[in-house]
């Protein structure tokens, strides 16, 4: 399946990326947002410790704010970014 | 309700006045202004960057607002966020909120500003003598928004 990814903040300055498409494998689903940070985290160090490491990541799935648990289905918009801070 | 996000600044007076006058039956109209500080963590502060998830802040916003409005008896809510690059005494958020009497708009609007500071997808950068760093997430902010699910069960 496919799905969009975009990072903000710390995470896009630091991984470089702000949006990506990926194409995860169906055979190896369900996947969720904490085996798409594992999947991501093998792209190299910096990948992990954004994603797996000590800093808090919250995540979106089509713009709804979701657990590490919450299911990602074909065509998700999925978002990582720190901690919110504005007002 | 009203929810803007944009680089422009804002004239509180003007919208305050729009929310006020809107309806015959307002009784009281609350608001709260954010504005940028030069100071941040003992350093001062120069400018500050605001980055936001166009499309879910939006949607953040107004789920946010339609939460206040299941908690308590008001009329309107009005949310302008600024993003951009803003300077010390630039003003960065305006929520003002119409009602029959001023407990529940008081009550609504810091609501609203609590849940906007802990669940709306804003960041900011600041720039200080040392160079720019991201503003990390107080846990106040949390507890502050964590006391409104005792008080509003």
């Amino acid at each position: 399946m496919k799905i969009k990814l975009f990072y903000f903040a710390r995470l896009k300055e630091t991984l470089k990326y702000s949006t990506e498409d990926l194409e995860l494998a169906d055979a190896e689903g369900p996947w969720t947002v904490l085996k798409l940070k594992a999947l991501l985290s093998k792209r190299g160090d910096v990948w992990g410790q954004m994603l797996m490491g000590k800093l808090k990541v919250r995540a979106a799935i089509n713009h709804e704010l979701v657990h590490d648990n919450a299911t990602i289905a074909n065509g998700d918009e999925v978002a990582f970014f720190p901690p919110v801070t504005g007002g | 309700m009203t929810v803007r996000v944009q680089t422009e600044d804002f004239d509180a007076g003007f919208e305050i006045n729009q929310l006020r006058s809107a309806r015959k039956d307002v009784g009281a109209v609350v608001s709260f202004i954010g504005q940028v500080r030069d100071v941040n963590e003992g350093d001062e502060v120069s400018q500050l960057t605001l980055e936001h998830y166009p499309g879910m802040t939006e949607k953040s916003l107004e789920a946010i607002i339609t939460q206040a409005k299941t908690h308590w008896n008001i009329m309107d809510v009005l949310i302008i966020h600024r993003v951009g690059t803003l300077q010390p005494c630039d003003q960065i958020v305006l929520v003002a909120v119409s009602g029959s009497h001023r407990g529940e708009a008081f009550a609504a609007c810091e609501f609203v500003m609590d849940y906007l500071k802990t669940e709306a997808p804003f960041w900011k950068k600041e720039a200080t003598s040392s160079g720019e760093r991201w503003v990390e997430a107080k846990s106040s902010d949390d507890d502050a928004r964590e006391r409104w699910n005792k008080t509003t069960e």
